[in-house]
């Protein structure tokens, strides 16, 4: 193997890649080609660093320094002085606070790592995704080769079982007993099946896994092939990741090459093989019993369970599935034991999480932290607060299926069981931070619009009882809500809970509750009131002239699209509510900043 | 650019390679998306004949993906705002020109292949009402006399 003596890290997942980063990739390549340092410095295109935000990113080792916003034309100054003089480029260093802090900041220095334990995100950022040869060098398929060779399926199994790694798909269900359940099912064939149906709007770490260490996932497959005895897997993965999709097919291809997946791995007699399927736009083909209906080629509808998977699956086989960030601890456990991994986290969640950090928050991107974490240290420490000086009010977890926790629940460890008794839930790992400026009415809103459109449409409480939810709230958005509204969303949300088919509907109502029962004084406000306190809801606001303050220069009667304004030049204007459309065109213009919301 | 006839043969291929496989039908219609642009109601026929499955179960499949497309979007797409800034504009008047000078009815697109009209919610444009954008450009300040100079535009980059 070659031996270089510095190896250029260049993020290639999606966001970097939407910011520029294969430009970058290709002029370091090069630039290092022009001065000759070929055999000196190796340029590796990797998966993603996390620090979505602050793309494109160049690490180089073996100092570490971290790059952000790297441009194509920066990659000069870099070769020039970096590799060739080993002077690191200061004015590119992350966090540069002062010229002096800058100096040592490396990668493992960054306060947005400080905190972070990667095992699932292990090789993202790290290895060049699409070459096996780097994913064997971090002791790849070495957990396969010593469940295949020293381990019995029983004991790979148990292993699984005693590290407590909890499914990190959304449910928390027991990855070990999942397997276990499959194994005892008697059948000629069965199947292990990868869910990589990341719908939930603001979660992409599955998409993070697949794009920066594919290999992991596949390893894991296999292993669970042998545990459970199936010999075939199946990926099912949304066709809107087209990079995660490309590099998944490599991989395959190479892992045959190697013999590490197809015929007789390693010599035992094992067979396995992977096939991918893709998505076709529904979120609710994440649930797994629809999932498995739509790699059967069907409409992906959710059928009623039991019999559950494990016992009657895909093509009506027994059929594991577990989810991409699931798979990505396997291996690990595999090679380290139960016991490493279950000394992580807390009593009855165990490892890590990766949590995608978005909404107001300074540091948006992926962390991987042990459970356990309180909310405030991912938000505060990881995330870095909330920008432009405002004031947090809210995180949510879980997606569309989770809820909103206010800051009295900041030091909350997060954890499976905590979250789910806060009236949220773990989901697969969205975090989406709130500030002042948001209304958690319109928030309740959304997120049930989006289960609207998302219900499959087949059980009546979530096709029709979403829907009637949704104009209640619709109505107190528009301040025509009533008290006896609160009642009846929380009588239909009951109602929905325990009656819907699967997942999707049963935890539709939970982003509407958690509201109620964290900001009921925002739902009484728009009531009662007939205010919205964060200035959101546009039925609501009212735009005021504030008579000192106006110079009369007509430049808001000018920019009204609704001609709603009226007076004099030079003498103080007034808007006229009943013409208002509540654009903010005029608020917008004035210089005098004379127009107020209210 | 393939034409029709063969854009069936492409398909007639991925038909075969893909068939003994099991769950073949959206693997079929998603490469017949990829030939075709869109899965029409003949394609569906095809694919429900060749994989001795009825055209209810392609159709049933067909509409309720939402990548699955049963007629192409045209070259340009034009969305209108119906925002309320746009709507008390006069953008409904725009809406109404487009169609008359389009020949075709909102969310459908021309027979050329060119033009795909449809209507959207607020696009936070409000200062420039009323406002459409065609792909990713916007046009604000309209009348519904500057339509027709627009699609011109348009049509004269085809040429």
């Amino acid at each position: 193997m070659e031996i270089y003596r510095a190896h250029v890290l260049c993020c290639s997942g999606t966001d970097c890649t939407a910011s520029g980063s294969t430009q970058i990739f290709e002029r370091f390549e090069q630039l290092i080609k022009e001065k000759g340092l070929e055999k000196e410095v190796k340029v590796i295109s990797t998966g993603c660093f996390g620090l979505c935000k602050d793309g494109p990113i160049v690490v180089v080792y073996p100092d570490g320094t971290c790059y952000s916003h790297v441009k194509p034309e920066d990659v000069d100054e870099i070769v020039s002085e970096h590799l060739a003089k080993g002077r690191p480029v200061q004015r590119l260093i992350r966090n540069k606070e002062t010229e002096q802090e800058a100096a040592g900041k490396t990668l493992e220095d960054n306060e947005f790592y400080r905190h972070q334990k990667r095992i699932a995100l292990r090789n993202c950022g790290i290895i060049d995704p699409e070459n096996i040869d780097e994913y064997l060098a971090m002791d790849g398929y070495k957990a396969l080769e010593k469940a295949l060779t020293k381990m019995t399926r029983e004991e790979v199994i148990d292993e699984v079982l005693r590290s407590g790694l909890r499914g990190r798909g959304g449910g928390g269900f027991p990855t070990g007993l999942k397997w276990k359940f499959t194994y005892n099912s008697q059948a000629d064939q069965k199947y292990v099946a990868c869910n990589a149906d990341e719908g939930d709007p603001g979660a992409f770490m599955d998409r993070s896994v697949l794009e920066g260490d594919p290999h992991s996932v596949l390893e894991a497959m296999a292993i669970a092939g042998y545990a459970i005895g199936a010999s075939e897997g199946y990926i099912y993965v949304r066709a809107e990741y087209p990079i995660a999709v490309k590099r998944l097919e490599i991989a395959i291809a190479q892992a045959h090459d190697y013999g590490l997946l197809g015929k007789n791995i390693f010599g035992t007699g094992f067979d396995f093989d992977i096939k991918i399927r893709l998505g076709a736009g529904a979120f609710v083909c994440g649930e797994e019993t629809a999932l498995m209906r739509s790699i059967e080629g069907k409409r992906g509808e959710p059928i009623p369970r039991p019999p559950f998977p494990a016992v009657k699956g895909l093509f009506a086989k027994p059929t594991m599935l577990n989810n991409v960030e699931t798979y990505a601890n396997v291996a690990q456990i595999i090679l380290k034991g139960a016991d490493w991994f279950s000394a992580m986290g807390t009593e009855r969640s165990k490892g890590t999480k990766v949590f995608a950090l978005g909404g107001k928050i300074n540091n948006t991107g992926l962390v991987e932290v042990p459970m356990g974490t309180p909310l405030r240290t991912i938000v505060y420490d990881i995330g870095g607060g909330i920008p432009n000086g405002k004031k947090f009010k809210a995180v949510q977890t879980g997606g569309p299926s989770g809820g909103c926790l206010p800051t009295e629940l900041l030091d909350t460890p997060v954890d499976y069981d905590n979250l789910v008794e806060a009236g949220s839930m773990m989901g697969s790992g969205g975090m989406i931070i709130m500030d002042e400026d948001n209304c958690m009415v319109d928030i309740a809103r959304f997120f049930l619009e989006f289960t609207v459109d998302e219900s499959c449409g087949k059980c009546t409480p979530c096709r029709v009882g979403t829907r009637r939810m949704l104009e209640i709230l619709n109505r107190i958005v528009e301040g025509k809500g009533t008290m006896e509204d609160l009642d009846k969303l929380e009588e239909l949300a009951a109602g929905i809970k325990s009656t819907a088919l699967c997942g999707l509907g049963q935890s539709a109502p939970n982003p509407v509750l958690s509201t109620l029962k964290y900001f009921r004084n925002e739902y009484v406000a728009h009531i009662v009131d007939h205010v919205c306190p964060a200035h959101h809801c546009r039925a609501l606001l009212q735009y005021i002239i504030e008579t000192s303050k106006c110079r009369g220069c007509t430049a808001c009667m000018k920019v009204c699209p609704a001609g709603a304004i009226e007076g004099e030049v030079r003498k103080p204007h007034y808007i006229d509510p009943s013409k208002c459309i509540k654009c903010g065109a005029c608020m917008e213009t004035c210089v005098f900043k004379a127009i107020q919301r209210k | 650019m393939p034409d029709t006839n063969e854009k069936f043969e492409l398909l007639n291929q991925a038909i075969e390679e893909l068939k003994d496989q099991p769950g073949a039908l959206m693997p079929v219609m998603q490469r017949a998306q990829n030939i075709f642009g869109c899965v029409s109601l003949d394609v569906q026929k095809l694919i429900a004949e060749k994989l001795g499955v009825t055209l209810s179960e392609v159709y049933g499949v067909a509409t309720f993906y939402s990548q699955f497309k049963l007629k192409p979007a045209g070259k340009y797409t034009i969305s209108v705002c119906l925002g309320t800034a746009c709507y008390v504009k006069g953008s409904q008047k725009v809406l109404d020109r487009l169609s008359e000078e389009l020949n075709i009815p909102v969310g459908d697109t021309t027979d050329d292949g060119l033009f795909t009209l449809q209507a959207t919610r607020c696009l936070g444009a409000c200062g420039l009402a009323p406002v459409m954008t065609v792909n990713d450009e916007v046009y604000g300040g309209l009348t519904p006399d500057d339509i027709p100079g627009i699609l011109e535009k348009y049509r004269e980059l085809e040429m």
